[in-house]
């Protein structure tokens, strides 16, 4: 009985998985093998593609523009997971335990969803807010540098080599803090009032309440955050061609933006291929980690 | 200095510290809606703190025949709706042939789905772009709606089978033992009970769509299909283009998306904080 039923009720399903099935072959699946099978050939988009091997690797090793390009990626990791990860876990824990119960928890989650903000607009369009702010003659920075009295700090932010990646830094450190600050909220709230009141009765200060409860208790969060913005941070490609187009010459070019370039402003489509076939690789080692991560925790759980 | 003094000077340092860092967050915003109702001669002149003189909705007129809002706006709201309901309708098949029809081989097409959840878009973009010029579909609406449903649909995929997985079996099996088939099984029963996690995902299949912005630049190439991100994008901020026009555009560009946030802003909410979604 049990066995035919379980039959009965697994016949007539697989229908349903044809049309999804064949929009990601279409859209996903053939484009992500064609797109391996092109970095492994010389090709401008036009005609047949040649079969070169690993040569487009090869030059990927000795290609200064390369290299470049991911250690602007481990720069973007640095303004996109590590700065709004420590960030959002002092502020949460701040908001949580100090000023939630000393100036109100209304007062907690003001700030909470007015720093989450930036994280609702595109962010192609707070990438040209800041194209906007940070304009030599004109823009917001200089304007109130020179207000202060500061006219010897005032720069060409985004044309300057020096300053063009930590001002782009900048403005993913600003798009990004909203997103921890609310995860570590959420969490905290599994935290248990009396646990702080026992460890400050036992003279802990805040500082190691905050470092041995409250870092402790939001591991699971604080790991989620670091995997998510890491495969975040190695995506990126709107902020750079909406703020410098990877200039000035490559101060800001990152390996989406590589590829992009390589693709449709150079034609060479089998170089491009193979930048974007390597980024894919790092992005799924990051994702792996997390899916192996988020395994284990569940059969803890469970 | 007294205790009660003390709290009340660390509770003020606190506030102003937070404050500090409140206006830091939301100053290029307010920069942004301030000068937009200014003239370019009253920024050059006053500067873009100073509140504007006269109110005027110049900037924004120029802005907003520029970038020729209501198409474009209408082009994002049309892409992001057929789009998301798209990507529904195939994360509901999916997630029910997997969840709940339990179909062999679901866990392999699973993880097929979760890696496609993670690759980056230039892994995918230029054969896409092949395929769609070869078909004669390049520079169309459909071919962002199509690639844009199928990429979040493995997400929706990926988050409705874990619910469906989850579904009382013995409902399941009653119903199949008084005869429902498959097709009356879904839309009598598992469509009725997965409608609140069904419309948690159109509402973030309807914002990343709405900001998305690689496939849009790749795909639509005439002003007349562009979106808002996108027509946003491409105002250049060089010198001779109106500086007030531009915080204008970029404003126009920020006023649909928190609209999207208050209004949905506790399914947003609930949905980030559920740790697995954006």
């Amino acid at each position: 009985m049990a066995a035919r039923s379980s039959t009965g009720i697994n016949r007539g399903y697989g229908w349903y998985l044809i049309p999804g099935l064949v929009l990601f072959t279409l859209f996903i699946f053939a484009p992500f093998v064609a797109n391996i099978v092109v970095s492994f050939t010389r090709w401008s988009g036009i005609g047949m593609p040649t079969w070169i091997g690993l040569a487009n690797y090869q030059k990927a090793i000795t290609d200064t523009t390369f290299w470049l390009s991911f250690r602007n990626n481990l720069s973007l990791i640095v303004a996109m997971t590590v700065i709004p990860t420590l960030l959002g876990l002092f502020l949460a824990a701040f908001l949580f335990d100090w000023v939630a119960p000393r100036v109100g928890s209304g007062a907690a989650s003001f700030f909470r969803a007015a720093y989450y903000v930036p994280q609702v607009i595109p962010v192609v369009v707070a990438a040209v807010v800041w194209r906007w702010m940070y304009q030599p003659d004109w823009g917001v920075i200089n304007y109130l540098l020179g207000m202060v009295g500061l006219e010897a700090w005032q720069q060409n932010w985004l044309g300057d080599k020096t300053t063009a990646m930590p001002a782009v830094m900048a403005v993913m450190v600003w798009i990004q803090l909203g997103y921890p600050l609310v995860i570590f909220m959420a969490g905290l709230q599994r935290i248990d009032p009396e646990m702080y009141e026992a460890a400050a009765l036992d003279g802990a200060t805040w500082f190691r309440r905050f470092r041995s409860i409250t870092v402790w208790l939001l591991m699971p969060e604080i790991f989620v955050v670091v995997l998510t913005t890491m495969i975040h941070a190695l995506k990126v490609f709107a902020p750079i061609y909406a703020m410098t187009t990877g200039g000035p010459g490559n101060a800001t070019i990152v390996a989406a933006y590589f590829s992009y370039k390589n693709f449709f402003e150079r034609s060479q489509v089998g170089y491009g291929a193979a930048v974007a076939t390597v980024l894919t690789t790092v992005i799924l080692i990051v994702a792996v980690l997390q899916v192996r991560y988020q395994t284990q925790q569940e059969s803890w759980e469970g | 200095m007294s205790y009660a003094t003390r709290n009340r000077f660390s509770n003020f340092m606190a506030i102003a510290m937070l404050t500090a860092l409140l206006l830091l967050m939301l100053g290029p915003l307010l920069m942004i809606l301030l000068n937009s109702f200014k003239s370019e001669p009253e920024y050059l002149t006053r500067g873009p703190l100073a509140l504007p003189l006269t109110w005027s909705l110049d900037s924004i007129r120029l802005a907003w025949n520029r970038i020729n809002y209501p198409t474009v706006l209408g082009n994002s709201l049309y892409i992001s709706l057929l789009s998301s309901l798209l990507a529904i309708v195939i994360s509901l098949f999916n997630a029910y042939a997997m969840g709940i029809g339990k179909v062999r081989g679901a866990t392999f097409f699973l993880i097929f789905f979760i890696i496609a959840i993670t690759l980056p878009g230039e892994a995918l973009i230029y054969p896409q772009y092949y395929l769609f010029k070869w078909a004669g579909l390049y520079d169309t609406r459909l071919a962002v709606i199509v690639i844009l449903a199928t990429l979040n649909s493995a997400f929706g995929t990926y988050l409705l089978t874990s619910v469906f997985r989850a579904f009382p079996r013995e409902l399941v099996e009653a119903a199949m033992i008084d005869g429902a088939g498959p097709f009356t099984l879904l839309w009598r029963m598992v469509v009725p009970i997965a409608l609140p996690s069904l419309s948690v995902l159109f509402v973030f299949f309807f914002i990343w769509t709405f900001n998305e912005f690689f496939l849009a630049l790749i795909f639509l190439v005439s002003n007349s299909k562009q979106t808002v991100p996108l027509a946003i994008a491409l105002t250049k901020s060089e010198r001779g283009v109106v500086i007030t026009m531009q915080s204008a555009s970029s404003m126009l560009g920020i006023i649909p998306c928190i609209l999207f946030f208050v209004l949905f802003q506790r399914t947003l909410t609930r949905g980030v904080t559920a740790g697995s979604i954006k």
